[in-house]
């Protein structure tokens, strides 16, 4: 270690992957994950989602879970909420959709209109 | 770098090792595994999270839900139920006995409300064998930002903040620096106390176990302060994990640079080694564990020449403990004004103590100095179990002394307690309940110090062993009046003639209960009753009733 910038480095690095232990965070993904949801390919909308924001450091996220929210038929339903946004919950979602609503909705504050099945403020 | 959804953290101290932790956590590695979510949920193994009664303890983020007592059979619906489908496992979260509602998450409990997490900072938070998680949390700056500084004025902040040493005698570690700094001599050393044997006392072994860096990092800066190149940490040898966790912890330091030569570009080089003791009361002195060290017997040496003239090798040496470090790199990094306003005036800071005995949560906890015993017992202990009621706190450990119910409120720091004839000491809190007889306690200690005494100084070897045969006696019901005044007698020239502390305070927990609990003693010894019916030989004071 030869510099306050080379520690500063590891530091950031490291402080991104302890940001899940901080808690929830005000922005959130939550997946419904009932086996409704599951059967219709939760598993793979919730490890698309997780890339995505990887791969945009996108780290003051919290990404949770749910059970079935009654609406089976739309499944898999992912929720975005943001803080002074009313919950926006998504359905019919597929790995391409995901990523397509982690680029509009949460990067670009853009709710992706045609997938929407409900809001709640 | 992967982003991973929850983490999961689950105890590795050792208190929660003795409830099958690493069981626990091999079947969540298996189970996560699984059921495929090994790419989004990660489990990592941390140091204690302080509620020990509780254990074996996890905690899951983001949510931060605390589960206690969790056992291989509950793993599978652990992950079924909350990391698949989100839904929290009612009957493993923690209830607290003063409240209907399952407590759901660490900050809610009653437990952690009054504590303040200075030196147990990142314990139960990172994963002690990655130094990175350390860095993550500002490790290491301080001893970036006290490089930058001139030696006397790391020295002078650390004297501002007050701060005392946490071993036990609470001496000024600012000014044990500057002696150190002072004293003349090229090689200098630092040693780190870590030979924690006052009984019920385990702080050192947790914060070792939970954040070892925070102890490599004040020793550097300790090195900077002093001229001192080289380090050494005594350990108990029975402290296996804390070991293990420090060998990684300074090969990993190595690594990066932040232990060796020229750390952060100054020239400064400072490296440590992890040295075994081999399981004596005494070697917590610091002078009998140099002797120790050096690999002669364990025994004190006379006082003066004082270790920061004459110590390690016949060399300058500071001696701190690992809780007397742990404070360093907060104190250097948030400056020593902010320090001050933890505590009292002259106890600045936090302590950390170890609750054990009859008491509803035993764990280590982190109080403001100052703290009264009332509210660590009944707020932060949750009171006396099995309906039973308080007796005596002993503080301190076994050198310590007994209070009884009447003070209570007695603030805990250094000087106040001393005040009150007990000693802060180590921060050993051992709670008892109205069952135990109080002379059966003495002759507990008296034993203790008996088998403990290194026999080099006739007043320690002679006193500890009579002392014990007179305790004893009054226990057997031979006791007299008389034997309760030479005990008083033979304690006032223990207090002043052995060499080193141990023979100097083994009169104390003696003298205090026989002051707070003279009318028990005085049952044995005048109507030969023993009150609580411990005492085999003697009439039970239930029979009346």
């Amino acid at each position: 270690m030869k510099s306050l910038e080379e520690l500063e480095k590891i530091r950031k690095q490291a402080q991104e992957a302890l940001k899940v232990r901080e808690g929830q965070k005000p922005v959130r993904i939550v997946v419904a994950m009932g086996t409704c949801g599951i059967a219709a390919g939760a598993r793979e909308v919730m490890t698309t989602i997780l890339e995505e924001l990887a791969a945009r450091s996108l780290s003051d996220v919290s990404v949770t879970q749910t059970g079935c929210m009654g609406l089976c038929e739309q499944e898999p339903l992912v929720t975005v909420e943001k803080p002074g946004q009313p919950a926006v919950t998504y359905g019919n979602i597929n790995a391409e959709r995901a990523r397509r609503i982690v680029a509009q909705h949460l990067v670009n504050d853009a709710v992706v209109g045609e997938w929407v099945v409900a809001t709640k403020r | 770098m992967r982003f991973y959804r929850a983490h999961v953290l689950v105890c590795a101290g050792t208190n929660c090792s003795l409830k099958g932790n690493r069981a626990v956590r091999e079947a969540l590695i298996r189970e996560i595994e699984g059921k495929g979510l090994g790419e989004e949920v990660k489990v990592i193994e941390t140091g204690c999270f302080g509620l020990c009664e509780q254990g074996p303890t996890i905690v899951i983020y983001p949510e931060g839900v605390l589960y206690c007592r969790a056992t291989v059979e509950d793993v599978p619906e652990l992950v079924d139920s909350h990391l698949l489908k989100g839904r929290r496992v009612e009957r493993l979260l923690y209830r607290e006995p003063t409240r209907p509602v399952a407590v759901q998450t660490v900050p809610e409990l009653d437990y952690f409300k009054k504590q303040v997490r200075v030196v147990l900072r990142n314990c139960g938070i990172i994963d002690p064998d990655s130094i990175e998680e350390y860095i993550g949390q500002g490790g290491y700056t301080a001893l970036a930002k006290a490089l930058a500084m001139k030696p006397e004025e790391v020295i002078a902040q650390v004297k501002a903040s007050g701060l005392r040493g946490r071993g036990g005698a609470g001496f000024p570690t600012g000014l044990k620096w500057e002696f150190g700094r002072k004293a003349p001599g090229g090689v200098k050393y630092v040693v780190c106390n870590a030979d924690e044997g006052e009984p019920g006392t385990f702080k050192d072994r947790l914060i070792l176990e939970g954040d070892p860096h925070a102890v490599l990092e004040a020793m550097a800066i300790a090195g900077w302060a002093i001229g001192a190149n080289y380090g050494y940490i005594y350990i108990r040898g029975e402290y296996q994990l804390s070991i293990q966790r420090l060998e990684r912890a300074i090969e990993q330091a190595r690594r990066l640079g932040l232990l060796g030569q020229n750390i952060f570009n100054s020239g400064f080089n400072f490296d440590v080694e992890v040295r075994i003791g081999a399981g004596a009361y005494v070697c917590g002195e610091e002078t009998a564990l140099f002797e120790s060290l050096e690999g002669k017997r364990g025994e004190p040496r006379i006082k003066p020449p004082y270790p920061t003239d004459v110590g390690l090798f016949g060399k300058p040496t500071v001696i701190n403990n690992v809780e007397t470090l742990a404070n360093i790199p907060p104190i250097i990094t948030r400056g020593a004004e902010w320090f001050r306003t933890l505590g009292t005036e002259k106890c600045p800071g936090t302590k950390v103590f170890t609750l054990t005995g009859d008491i509803v949560n035993e764990g280590l906890i982190e109080v403001p100095m100052g703290i009264t015993l009332r509210e660590v017992v009944y707020e932060i202990g949750g009171g006396i179990p099995n309906g039973h009621k308080f007796k005596m706190a002993q503080t301190g450990g076994t050198s310590g002394g007994c209070l009884p119910e009447a003070l209570l409120d007695v603030p805990m720091d250094y000087d106040q307690l001393a005040a009150a004839g007990s000693a802060l000491g180590s921060g050993a809190l051992l709670i008892m309940d109205d069952t135990h007889c109080i002379v059966d306690v003495a002759r507990c200690f008296a034993r203790f110090f008996l088998h403990e005494s290194c026999g080099q100084c006739i007043p320690c070897r002679e006193g500890t062993l009579q002392l014990y045969h007179l305790v004893d006696g009054i226990t057997r019901g031979t006791g007299t009046r008389q034997d309760l005044e030479l005990i008083e007698r033979l304690s006032r020239t223990m207090y002043v003639a052995p060499l080193c502390p141990l023979g100097q305070t083994a009169p104390l927990p003696i003298m205090t209960t026989l002051k707070y609990f003279k009318d028990e003693y005085l049952a044995h010894v005048d109507s030969r009753v023993c009150p609580t019916g411990t005492c085999r030989a003697l009439a039970t004071g239930h029979a009346a009733d």
